[in-house]
């Protein structure tokens, strides 16, 4: 049997928090009774940012359906219930010589959500969002009926579902294919940039690399310039590693993450974090450009090894804003934005920019061209500003994440993308649309 | 060397799901028994692949007494150390009111979980090796008004673990039991519990782990259950009598 109960719940964002209706199924008659009931939203483990894993209604937490299924060393496929978190993944497969072809920031994330956000990870310009490496799903529809879909059955269903954000169904298992690696390194370069111009550049320079990113700052520096250092990776070879290391190249460390005990007063970012970006800056001035192999733990998930590191943030949490620019209005529109956020002195404490190949799949985020990814904590004047910041994204065509959103105006979302009204036409013919709704779908009428 | 293993009765239990991983982390092999065959299956499938140990899976209604016979036999080793985790907390309204709602949560925490132990221990007994750990719960170790009759079945769940304990010593059987006080699983998803003195599964597990290699016979998780426990027992029945706790 399964209760629904009340609990306070938000995105990672700790922005919106709402009392929801939350339900822990055991197994997958329970979720399709609860589909038959009545309205709901499937969540993960909560890593989007914002409203779109919370139903007051209902919301299906997938916790419960967190089991490896199969794996086909010939293949790389992997067969997982939908509520498998990607740690578990890496933990189990990397010591056997596999990774995952695209990872988020974040390591702790659902299968589930890595599908309905359609991830992309630092190699999108050469190896594209998650969606290419999903074989099939099996998804719980409006009606209570299992389907697989995959590119070759159910085709439609299965587009519309990665980055559907939920609301074509419930997801209760998938195949994934994984990455084949030699080592646990990876071989990372970092380039230092001194303004717009040359980040792009650098970008542009660096494209065959497999995976790129870049920290920037977002306050401008003396001469008036954004810095930023941008880092390309390779997953090294064995014959790349010294001896030592060479001994056990799949070596698998578990570290146990720091916790933050407590929320953190809102003054303590102002003080403290705004100066790290300097100081890594500087370190890196002095020896740049040489080549070092990082632990892929490290390269990937940097944030991971402190835990709910987003209660630094403080009780009000923090909103991110990502949108991406077409590629040939990148650059005056990420100035544009830069400029608005230095003139409203608001302090983006992570601001990342990343490199996005061609657009694919019905609904996916991904456009070519740039992406850039700012964290504010939650306050009145960054809501003022956000709103600011979306009618320069939607002046250069570019569009919003909404794996990242919590506050959007709906209008704001509809002029961003015409692919809207065939999803809601979608939704409509497979009446999914009094069934999976978000507090982030009700907002944005989606 | 020959690998250790570990029976775990009532597997799919929040608790005893990460005492499995746990155990499996350690390199045991793993006997899983549980009501649900399907669910049963995929466990053992995940930790198969999760960890490269031995799962062997087997179908188990605690209540049903005659099967424990049946499935000692079916066993593919007897192992070193066997885990029971099977409980039911019930509602104390339906305990209170209906037979039938009373008799399940009596039988299910101590008289199926009483009888499955005892033939273990008569195995181990003869063998002169081996661990046996019941889950019992510090509900068990004073009577409150809000679950007491699930409280009171922990109890003797409880004293037969003492007592058991104290027959086996000479034959090298140690014999653990297990406290815990109030840990967020499916079994109290509908409880507020108090934060500070909350714990998680995995903490349950560690715990579990350490009292193993430790060979505890108590082991009250988190541990300041022990003091709170200690404390209230202090509180004279007169005035016990008139709290709500
Ligand atoms: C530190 C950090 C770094 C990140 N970096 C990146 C990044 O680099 N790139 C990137 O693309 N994203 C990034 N993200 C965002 C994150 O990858 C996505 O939000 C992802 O969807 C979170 O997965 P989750 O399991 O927590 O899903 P949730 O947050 O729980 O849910 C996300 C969405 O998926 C749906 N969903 C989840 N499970 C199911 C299911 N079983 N069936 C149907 N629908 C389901 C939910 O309804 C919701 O709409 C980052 C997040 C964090 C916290
Ligand atoms: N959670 C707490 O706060 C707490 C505190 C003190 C003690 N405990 C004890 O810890 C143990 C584990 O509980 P938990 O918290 O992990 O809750 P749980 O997930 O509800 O575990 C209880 C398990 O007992 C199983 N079970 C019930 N009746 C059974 C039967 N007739 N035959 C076989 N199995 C049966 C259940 O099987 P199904 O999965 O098939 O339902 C379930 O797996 C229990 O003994 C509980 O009393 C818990």
């Amino acid at each position: 049997m399964s209760y629904l109960i009340k609990e306070k719940i938000s995105g990672w964002g700790g922005y919106p928090t709402e009392i929801v209706n939350i339900n822990y199924p055991n197994n997958i008659q329970e979720i399709i009774n609860e589909i038959k009931k009545g309205n709901t939203i499937a969540r993960g483990n909560g890593r989007a940012y914002g409203d779109s894993a919370q139903n007051k209604d209902k919301t299906i937490n997938m916790k419960n359906f967190n089991k490896i299924l199969s794996f086909d060393k010939n293949s790389g496929i992997l067969e997982v219930e939908a509520g498998v978190i990607l740690e578990d993944i890496i933990n189990t497969f990397l010591p056997k010589g596999w990774f995952p072809y695209v990872t988020p920031g974040s390591k702790f994330v659902t299968v589930g959500g890595l599908i309905c956000a359609d991830v992309h990870g630092k190699n999108h310009h050469k190896e594209g969002s998650f969606r290419n490496y999903v074989e099939w799903i099996d998804i719980i529809n409006a009606h209570g009926d299992i389907l697989r879909c995959s590119r070759k059955e159910n085709e439609e269903l299965f587009e519309w579902t990665i980055g559907g954000m939920g609301l074509t169904g419930i997801i209760i298992r998938a195949a994934i294919k994984l990455r084949s690696i030699e080592t646990s390194w990876i071989k990372e370069k970092t380039y230092i940039a001194n303004n717009l111009d040359e980040i792009l550049d650098i970008f542009e320079k660096t494209k065959s690399s497999t995976y790129s990113v870049a920290w920037l700052n977002a306050n401008k520096r003396k001469n008036n310039k954004y810095q930023s250092l941008i880092m390309t990776g390779e997953h090294a070879l064995i014959n790349e590693l010294d001896h030592s290391k060479r001994l056990n190249p799949l070596k698998l460390i578990k570290r146990k993450g720091i916790k933050i005990p407590f929320y953190f007063p809102n003054w303590f970012l102002n003080i403290l974090l705004v100066r790290i970006f300097n100081l890594i800056y500087y370190f890196l001035n002095k020896n740049s450009r040489k080549e070092k192999l990082k632990y892929w733990n490290n390269y990937f998930y940097p944030l991971d090894n402190i835990l709910e590191w987003n209660k630094i943030y403080g009780k009000k949490g923090f909103v991110q804003y990502q949108c991406v620019i077409p590629l040939q209005k990148s650059k005056i529109g990420l100035e544009e934005i830069l400029d608005e956020i230095q003139k409203s002195k608001a302090d983006s404490y992570l601001t990342t920019l990343k490199r996005f190949g061609k657009q694919d799949g019905n609904f996916s985020f991904p456009m070519e061209g740039y992406t850039i990814a700012f964290d504010f904590p939650t306050n009145k004047k960054v809501f003022d500003l956000l709103d600011k910041l979306d009618k320069i994204t939607l002046k250069f065509g570019g569009r919003f994440y909404l794996a990242k959103d919590a506050r959007m105006k709906k209008n704001t979302f509809k002029d961003s993308d015409e692919r809207i009204k065939n999803f809601i036409e979608f939704r409509n013919k497979n009446n999914s649309f009094n069934k999976f709704k978000s507090s982030q779908s009700l907002r944005l009428e989606l | 060397m020959k690998r250790k293993s570990i029976l775990i009765v009532g597997s799919l239990s929040d608790i005893a799901k990460s005492v499995a991983n746990k155990f499996a982390e350690h390199n045991y092999d793993l006997l899983l028994t549980a009501r649900n065959l399907e669910n049963l299956k995929l466990q053992a499938n995940d930790l198969k692949s999760k960890y490269n140990v031995n799962v062997d899976y087997y179908k188990l209604d605690i209540l049903n007494i005659d099967d424990h016979q049946k499935l000692i036999s079916n066993l593919s080793v007897i192992p070193d150390i066997v885990l029971c985790a099977v409980g039911f907390m019930g509602d104390q309204k339906d305990s209170e009111n209906k037979q039938i709602s009373r008799s399940e949560v009596i039988r299910t925490n101590f008289e199926g979980p009483v009888h499955l132990m005892s033939e273990f221990a008569n195995l181990f007994e003869k063998r002169e090796s081996g661990t046996i750990i019941g889950i019992s719960s510090v509900a068990g170790i004073r009577g409150k008004k809000s679950n007491y009759i699930y409280g009171s079945a922990k109890s003797g769940l409880t004293t037969f673990l003492s007592g058991l304990r104290n027959r086996l010593y000479e034959k090298n059987v140690n014999v653990i039991t297990v406290l815990p006080g109030t840990v967020y699983t499916k079994m109290t998803l509908n409880l507020k519990l108090p934060k500070l003195i909350s714990s998680y599964p995995d903490k349950i597990a560690q715990d579990i782990f350490n009292g193993v290699k430790s060979e505890k016979n108590v082991v009250y998780t988190l541990a300041i259950w022990k003091y709170i426990m200690k404390i209230i027992n202090l509180i004279p029945e007169s005035i016990f009598k008139k709290t709500n706790l």
